[in-house]
Order: structure tokens, then sequence, then C-alpha cells
């Protein structure tokens, strides 16, 4: 490896690591004005044009608030927990591909699974373990949350901290199963792989449309965004985990979960909705070779692919606010229900399904269809038997309580 | 620069290993103990190994060592007792059998009973997932059903010393 590739792998970083906070940024506006139009606010629109300042005020106005530490908190786990929170949500975008932009100036070489002659800037490192390495950085961001709140020792932070765990930890398996049967699906676990099997319009939603739901369920309490975000229920919790945080540091915590959200939607993106592809991608490339020579024909792919990709990405994080403004949070009891009972079987019946379709009908088209039917007939299924009624929880008012004398 | 890399990351695991024990906080234990599995996971990526890597960081940093903290945090257990100890002999006795470990790796180390690494080809196919479920399925098939069997056990005692005390 010579110098020249390492800058380059630094530069990357360095440039995702930007990029990244950047995005968190602004999707804290974006999510505050689509959240005021759903409620039909105006939401903040003062700090420069349509508010796109507004960002820049919070950072400021963070930076700039004083520091506390609590008297009674473990000190050095105390200031530790926000680095641990935000450190996995930054490294798991070591894998995700958000384009291909291949700097050996041949774009048909993003097709080729044999990755010879391929360079792409556009995903730092591409491991034959990258879905594995996904799943494992997440289950280490359970950490963050959880030493936070223990370390505040605070009864309301520790709540909130026990929560998260419990919650993170139930949910990774249902997560784990989703993730699996796209693994099954593609047999890989490369990411940039897993991207250029789904060329042609079969996008992973076609196998996976089970998975896929799932997944969306799943992460969505990974990041404990609404309506699983029990963790920081102020109703409960005075706030939860970060309760006695402030200034940067509550702002760390506040980024790694908003980073970890972009990375899940970027994620669901590159298994079930194609990646960096967008119809007539191919077309472009070769057009616009044939046009202007390889060396823009690459860059013109490159660019393209990664708009195609953020774009995706976009609508997915539209979708997650979209969720936040209209559903209430769950209670503690039906969300470890809904994990343990109606998520965890349905994802390991899914890994059957996966498994028995793959290797009865070897035809990609065919099982492909095959289990689209089968998870499309499973979720009318599990959303029929949820509209049984539950039974009413008995609570015994005290009025009829009857003494036995 | 292999080197530089190992010796950082062995330095590491040792200091979060005897940290770990010296420590009288049990969750500043546990944080030792992990800084120790991540220290040994980025060894396992030294070694080209990288399903190795993440299989270290899910099952022992992220599945394993949450246990762990989540009963300490929840029992409050995180304090330690003035009460003498119960089992006095467990100390010396652990002494001894480390020295005894010690001295069993270095005998070994040193008795140049190593075989070189596979070179980079064959290694790149030696750590694929693939090869390594295959051979987990097929060379290994009996101990891996057998460590299956005993985590089954483990499960089936936890059902039942909780219903211990129950009426059924």
């Amino acid at each position: 490896m010579d110098w020249l590739t390492i800058l380059i792998i630094v530069i990357q970083c360095f440039v995702i690591t930007l990029a990244v906070t950047t995005a968190f940024a602004y999707l804290t506006l974006f999510e505050r004005r689509i959240l005021a139009r759903l409620q039909n606010r105006v939401g903040p629109n003062r700090a420069g044009p349509a508010g796109l300042l507004q960002p820049a005020a919070d950072a400021v106005k963070l930076f700039f608030k004083e520091d506390i530490v609590p008297a009674m908190a473990d000190k050095p786990v105390y200031l530790l927990a926000p680095a641990v929170a935000v450190i996995p949500a930054l490294i798991i975008w070591a894998v995700i591909p958000f384009g291909c932009l291949n700097l050996n100036w041949d774009y048909q070489a993003c097709y080729d699974p044999a990755r010879t002659n391929l360079w792409n800037i556009l995903q730092i490192t591409d491991l034959n373990i990258g879905v594995l390495y996904v799943l494992a950085v997440t289950s280490i961001g359970v950490y963050g949350i959880t030493l936070a709140g223990w370390a505040s020792n605070n009864k309301y932070s520790m709540l909130g901290g026990i929560r998260s765990s419990a919650q993170l930890i139930s949910y990774e398996l249902a997560l784990g199963c989703a993730v699996l049967s796209v693994v099954m699906t593609y047999g890989t676990l490369s990411t940039h792989e897993i991207v250029t099997q789904q060329q042609g319009g079969l996008w992973g939603i076609i196998p996976q449309l089970l998975g896929f739901v799932l997944y969306m369920i799943a992460a969505t309490a990974e990041v404990v965004r609404a309506p699983f975000d029990l963790v920081e229920a102020e109703q409960e919790l005075t706030g939860g985990y970060n309760t006695e945080y402030g200034s940067m540091k509550f702002a760390l915590f506040f980024m790694a979960e908003y980073i970890k959200l972009i990375a899940v939607s970027a994620l669901a993106v590159t298994f079930f909705f194609g990646g960096w592809h967008f119809p007539g991608l191919d077309i472009l490339g070769r057009e616009v070779t044939a046009l202007a020579g390889p060396v823009a024909g690459s860059i013109v792919f490159g660019i393209v692919s990664l708009g195609a990709f953020l774009l995706k990405v976009v609508v997915f994080l539209f979708i997650s606010v979209w969720v936040r403004a209209s559903w209430p949070r769950l209670r503690y009891d039906r969300l470890m229900d809904l994990g343990w009972k109606w998520l965890l079987p349905v994802g390991l019946l899914n890994l059957v399904y996966t498994t028995v379709v793959i290797i009865l009908i070897p035809d990609r088209v065919v099982h492909s269809w095959v289990l689209f039917g089968l998870g499309a007939i499973t979720i009318a299924i599990a959303i029929g038997f949820n509209r049984t009624p539950k039974p009413i929880d008995n609570v015994t008012l005290v009025k009829d309580i009857q003494l036995p004398n | 620069m292999e080197l530089i890399l190992f010796l950082i990351t062995a330095l590491i695991a040792i200091v979060g290993a005897v940290a770990m024990l010296v420590s009288r906080n049990a969750v500043h234990s546990a944080l030792f103990l992990l800084l120790n599995f991540a220290a040994i996971a980025v060894l396992f990526l030294l070694l080209q190994a990288p399903f190795l890597f993440t299989i270290q960081l899910t099952v022992y940093a992220g599945a394993i060592m949450v246990l762990f903290l989540f009963v300490v945090m929840l029992l409050g257990a995180e304090k330690v007792e003035d009460t003498p100890d119960r089992i006095a002999w467990q100390q010396p006795l652990a002494l001894l059998l480390g020295l005894a470990l010690l001295v069993v790796s270095v005998v070994v180390g040193l008795g140049g009973a190593t075989n070189p690494p596979p070179e980079s080809e064959a290694l790149i196919q030696f750590s694929d997932p693939r090869t390594l479920g295959a051979l987990l399925f097929t060379d290994y098939l009996l101990p891996f059903e057998v460590t299956g069997f005993i985590l089954l056990i483990a499960v089936i005692g936890v059902v039942v010393l909780n219903q211990r005390g129950r009426k059924i």
C-alpha cells in the first residue's frame, strides 16, 4: 500500500465524516420543517432564507452553553459515553456504497461481480463481510446510551438506559433475521455485490418484501425513533438517558441518533431499493462514454449514481419523519410483545421461505416473484391476526374491590 | 508497520485485562474487559481474518458484555462489598493456574511449533466466510453440534431454575 492510497483513504474518511455530520445538521431542520407542515404550523423559518441557517444557530448555542458534570456522576464514564455513542454511528458508513465512481475510468467495471479493474471512490472499503460488519457495529451502538444512563447517577437516566438496552437487544434479533434473509437471497455478504446483483430492476424489495417490512420496523426501533422512542419518553422519564447531559455532550447523543437514522435509511436503500441503481443509468454511462470518452463517462456515471442514492435516502428520511408525525408512542409491554412475539417469529419464517424457495426454484426472476407473493400473503395474515380484539387489561378499581368479610 | 500496529494493540489488550482485574468498580471492570475484547478483535483483523473480527465484536462485545452490564446495573452490584471473601483460596489458585498457562504458552511459542501463515492468495480463500461455513458443516460437524447441544442445555437450565418454587 503506497502513501497515495493511504492519503486517498484518509481524505475519503474525512469527507464522509464531514458530509454525514452536515447531513445530520440539515436533517434536524428538514424534520422540524416537515413536522411543522404536517401539524399545520410554519416551523423555524427566521434564521437565514427559509430557515437554512437554523442548524448553525443551534450549533453555536450548544457550543457556548455551560458545560456541567453532575457532582455524583461517575466522571470518566460520564464523559466517555457521548463519544461511545457517536463512534459506531460514524464508522458504520465505511461499507455503505454511495455510488460508483471508478477511478480506473471504466464505468462497466461497476457491474462486474469479480471487481477486477474497480477502484470505487464512493465507498471506503468493500469488505467481503460488509453486512456482518454493519451488524457488529450496530450491536456495540447500545453502549453509549446504557453507559450514559448509568454514569449520570440519576434514576430517570438509569431507567432510560435500561429501557434502551432491553429494546435494542430485543430488536437486534429481528433486524438480524431481516438482513440475513437478504444475504441468503444474494448469496454474498459484500454490500457492493448486493447492489450489483440488483441490477435490471429486480430490486431487493421484490424477493424480500417481508424482509423489508421487518427491516423497517426493527430498524426504527434500533434507532429509537418514534413510535418506538420509549427511551426518551418525556412524560415518564423527564427526558431519558440524556437528562443530565447538556451543551455539546447532549448534541453528540442527538447526532448519534440522527446519523444512525440516516445510516439505516442508506442500508435500506442498499439492501432493498437497488442502492445507487437508477433506470437508464447504464445507457447514460454508455452514451457519455461514446460521446466524450471513458473519463467523462465514469465521472457522469458516478455523479448520477450518487445522486440517485441520495434521492432514495431522502425519500426514506421523509417517510421516517412522516411516521413520527403520525403514530403515537407504543406502551412498553406492547413494544416487547411486538419484538419477541411478532417480528422474531415472522423473521424466522421468512428465513425458511427464502431457503426453501431459492433451493426449489433456481430461476432468479421466478423465485423472486414467488417470494414476493409469499411475503405479501404472510403480511396480510399477520395484520389480520392483529385485528382480533386484544385482551382487555385487567385493572380493578379501588371502589370495586370486594373485601373478604 | 504491521509490527507497530500489533504492539500497540497487544499493549491495549494487556492494559485492558490488567485494569479489569484491579478495578474496584464492577462497571469499570466490564468496560475494561470490553476494551480488551475490542483489542483482540483488532488482532484478528491484523491476522487477516475479518470474519472472526466481526464475530468477536458481535458476540463478545455486542451481546455478552451488554448482558453483563445490564445485570450489574440492574442489581446495583457495582460497588465492592467490605465483607471478607468467602472463597479466599480462589485468588492464589487463579494466580498459580495463570502462571502455568503463561509457561505453557511461552514454551509452545519458543519451541518453534508454529506453521508459517499461508500466503496471501490462500489466506483470502481461508478467511472467506463461505469456506469457514462449509468447514463447520462438514469437517467439524460433530464439535459444532455438540456446542449447540451444550448451549441448549444452558437454555433449559435457565427455564428450570426459573420455574423452581413456582406452582405449576
